[in-house]
């Protein structure tokens, strides 16, 4: 049983009331933490959110299921085509089709190349926030070689909005086989960089380890997942606890570390690159030739080309993509709570729906928001600098934290 | 790793009957878990239960939230339930809380002292949905700033507000004339 | 409008103004304000491949007292609108500001009760960014615009607004008196306080 009993701080007139405030070089997008400090210690501190919040989870009671992806992106918009998966499939679990088998590979594919742009982010501006500035510098090149690769794929760098309940927008190009080769052979490189620079550098580790312990305990009472939970011991990865996709026939380690302090944090997530790569390059060789959309066309949106060609395919279309109580995507009356391994943690979709063609209810479970709060027991105590830290290491994105 | 079993769902269901007898409302099976439905008073007695149990050990927090049943085509036992996630290391399963609170008087024990996570999440519920979390240590507003009036995310509140977002003050340089032959 | 202030229009002052003009122009140091994805677009911007630097825009100071060039890249919530003004208002003049992105100009996909449609309404913007979210490309077009606009000696900051043009001029502010708190409302973030109204 927790307790909280009214905080006892000792305040004297040396301590000082700081805020380091919303718009900060250092608070990885809109967050504020106001603190009390004497000299270099922190005594106290408040954590305060909601900068960003623009009201996806209302928004998505007007929308419809397709037009709802197109938000997605905004929510993680280090890694948009996480999202747009992880919602595509909890409609997909909604209504009860799963896709075919090209579909599922190309998802696969495309969630662990966001996987490795969030982790490039999120571990260059660690380091670049430490002072290192030149590792930021390296991962956003090889951000830009996977940004090339997602506009090859789904038009555009950031907000791909590539998926659809029931497949795909479209199809993959021509090249992408090439491509993607090319990228992973220079992100091996990138990481044996980032590994061979930091992990005995002595200034890294002074300010990493031991810092910002989160115990196996905290972490699962808090709900912490994704690389920070298994940081700290927490042995849970959606990939490994119930295969999604064609994760069940790839082979991977999920890292788990025991320590739980900032250099852990830091290792999971080169390590989860390094396993990254390796699966891209399992799942390429699994891509096959086939059908990329259910063929259920009362539910799925028809190949655009076919609508311009075939009078059934612009039917349903039509039906599909107007407003109004007979048309859309009729999902059942009902409830589903589906979740999958965002590079942050578990990103899960509680869709609620009402027969009609937009949900009724869109919660979206997000990592950022049910990891962050443990923050202020780790800083309790601690230095000044390590609020930098360790505020790195937890990859908050505000847009996923505050919706 | 933590797998799923689905064969643990059998003993998961067995105990929770066992346990709560009349006051469950209902249980609904989905994909891969199960659902169960009791009123708001019930909620945290049966999560302590599901907690403490040897047995079933679901000492993991996923999440917790509202929904508003205000015009859902099927009638439900309360106008909010707040709905509680929660997955078990040891049987490798996942199970729901639905919990129903009356419009009138929507408040419901909190869960604060069983897992840490409760904390936000719930001031989030009584940010967006007005819903009171009695022996919460510090609920607050967390996402809407504090003088906000309402609870958005109400059925009967409006998409796009009653006004609040156009009212800030208005910066020009009207106060500085042009000087005389610029 | 005249950034250096001069009653008379001798060569002397005019080439010195050009001069002051040019130099203000190609070392516009940006103050990021970046919120959300358009900040991930901001930042790739002042990266390697995209670099602002050769721009003048060497340094990312993200203190408002130093420096020039406010980007506001991002939506723009209720709780957020108070620290950007605050922000505005601690910038030094002349200034000027690029509102980037669809959200921060027009309030963008989200119609919702908690964004800002567009912080045109509230601060003076120079160059808008349309795109969701622009490439780095329209980035540096914009502020190439805006350094066209410096070298003029022009800013939206400064342009006079009369009186009986401005919407409402009882809300029209040059100062704010400095507050402890950034809203002024009566506090309803509790349920006791709520009930009591604050």
């Amino acid at each position: 049983m927790y307790s909280y009993e009214k905080e006892i701080v000792e305040r004297d007139e040396n301590t000082v009331h700081m805020n380091v405030g919303p718009s900060h070089p250092a608070m990885h997008g809109t967050l504020r933490v106001k603190m009390e400090v004497r000299g270099e210690r922190i005594i106290n501190t408040e954590q305060e959110i909601g900068f960003l919040h623009t009201g996806f989870e209302k928004l998505g009671e007007h929308r419809s299921y397709n037009q709802f992806i197109t938000l997605t992106d905004r929510l993680n918009y280090f890694s948009p085509l996480s999202n747009n998966i992880g919602f595509a499939l909890a409609s997909e679990e909604l209504l009860g089709i799963t896709v075919p088998r090209r579909c599922q590979v190309i998802r696969t594919i495309l969630a662990e190349m966001s996987r490795l742009a969030d982790h490039s982010l999120c571990v260059g501006a660690m380091t670049m926030d430490l002072g290192a500035f030149t590792s930021i510098l390296w991962t956003f090149v090889e951000r830009e070689k996977l940004y090339d690769v997602f506009e090859a794929v789904t038009g555009t760098r950031l907000t791909s909005s590539y998926t659809r309940v029931g497949g795909l927008a479209f199809d993959l190009p021509a090249d992408f086989q090439k491509r993607v080769t090319a990228i992973l052979d220079s992100m091996d490189k990138t990481l044996d960089n980032l590994r061979g620079s930091f992990y005995k550098n002595r200034i890294f580790l002074d300010r990493t380890e031991g810092i910002g312990v989160i115990t196996r305990e905290d972490a699962m009472s808090y709900g912490i997942t994704g690389p920070m939970g298994r940081a700290s011991g927490v042995p849970y990865d959606i990939r490994k606890f119930r295969p999604y996709l064609v994760y069940d026939e790839l082979k991977f380690e999920a890292p788990l570390y025991a320590t739980g302090d900032t250099l852990a944090r830091y290792k999971v997530r080169i390590d989860e690159m390094a396993e990254s790569v390796s699966l891209v390059r399992q799942a390429m060789k699994l891509l096959e030739p086939g059908p990329i959309n259910y063929e259920d066309q009362k539910k799925t949106l028809p190949d655009k080309t076919s609508t311009y060609a075939d009078m059934e395919s612009l039917i349903h279309h039509f039906k599909l993509v107007m407003p109004g109580a007979d048309h859309g995507i009729h999902a059942p009356v009902s409830d589903v709570y589906s979740s999958t391994e965002a590079p942050n943690g578990e990103l899960g979709f509680h869709l609620v729906s009402d027969g009609t063609s937009n949900p009724y209810r869109v919660r979206i479970r997000p990592p950022s928001f049910i990891n962050y709060p443990v923050l202020k027991q780790l800083l309790k105590g601690s230095m000044l600098a390590d609020l930098v830290a360790i505020l790195g290491s937890f990859n908050i994105i505000a847009g996923e934290l505050d919706r | 790793m933590i797998a799923y079993k689905p064969e643990n769902h059998l003993p998961l269901i067995a105990k929770v009957e066992a346990f709560l007898g009349e006051r469950l409302l209902g249980r609904e099976e989905k994909s891969h878990y199960h659902q169960f439905k009791v009123l708001g008073k019930d909620a945290k007695a049966l999560i302590q239960f599901l907690r403490d149990d040897p047995g079933l050990g679901f000492g993991m927090f996923i999440d917790l939230t509202a929904v508003d049943y205000l015009r859902y085509p099927v009638a439900q036992p309360g106008r909010f339930g707040v709905v509680t996630t929660l997955l078990s290391p040891l049987l490798g399963v996942r199970v729901q809380v639905k919990a129903f609170v009356e419009e009138g008087d929507p408040r419901l024990p909190s869960l604060t002292d069983l897992y840490l996570g409760a904390n936000w999440t719930e001031r989030e519920v009584w940010d967006l949905y007005g819903i009171e979390f009695m022996g919460h240590p510090d609920l607050k507003r967390i996402l809407m700033p504090d003088d906000f009036d309402g609870h958005p995310l109400r059925k009967d509140y409006p998409l796009r507000g009653r006004g609040e977002r156009g009212n800030f003050p208005v910066y020009h340089a009207t106060t500085r004339k042009p000087q005389g032959g610029a | 409008m005249s950034t250096v202030t001069g009653t008379t229009n001798d060569w002397a002052t005019t080439t010195l103004e050009t001069a002051v003009n040019w130099a203000r122009a190609n070392s516009l140091w940006p103050m990021p304000f970046g919120t959300a994805c358009c900040g991930i677009e901001m930042m790739a911007a002042f990266m390697a491949k995209y670099d602002t630097a050769r721009f003048g825009s060497e340094v990312m100071k993200f203190s408002p007292r130093q420096s020039d060039l406010l980007i506001v890249s991002g939506r723009i919530s209720l709780k957020m609108m108070p620290v950007l003004q605050r922000i505005w208002e601690q910038m030094p003049e002349p200034k000027w500001c690029i509102s980037m992105g669809a959200c921060a100009s027009s309030g963008g996909v989200f119609d919702t009760y908690t964004l800002i449609q567009g912080v045109d309404q509230f601060i003076p913007v120079d160059a808008y960014m349309p795109g969701c979210p622009p490439r780095p490309e329209a980035f540096l077009d914009a502020l190439m615009l805006v350094q066209e606009k410096a070298k003029k000696g022009q800013a939206k900051s400064q342009e006079y607004v009369s009186q009986d043009a401005s919407s409402d001029p009882s809300k029209s502010v040059a100062y704010r008196t400095p507050d402890t708190h950034y809203r002024h409302g009566t506090d309803r973030s509790t349920p006791s306080k709520e009930k009591t109204g604050g």
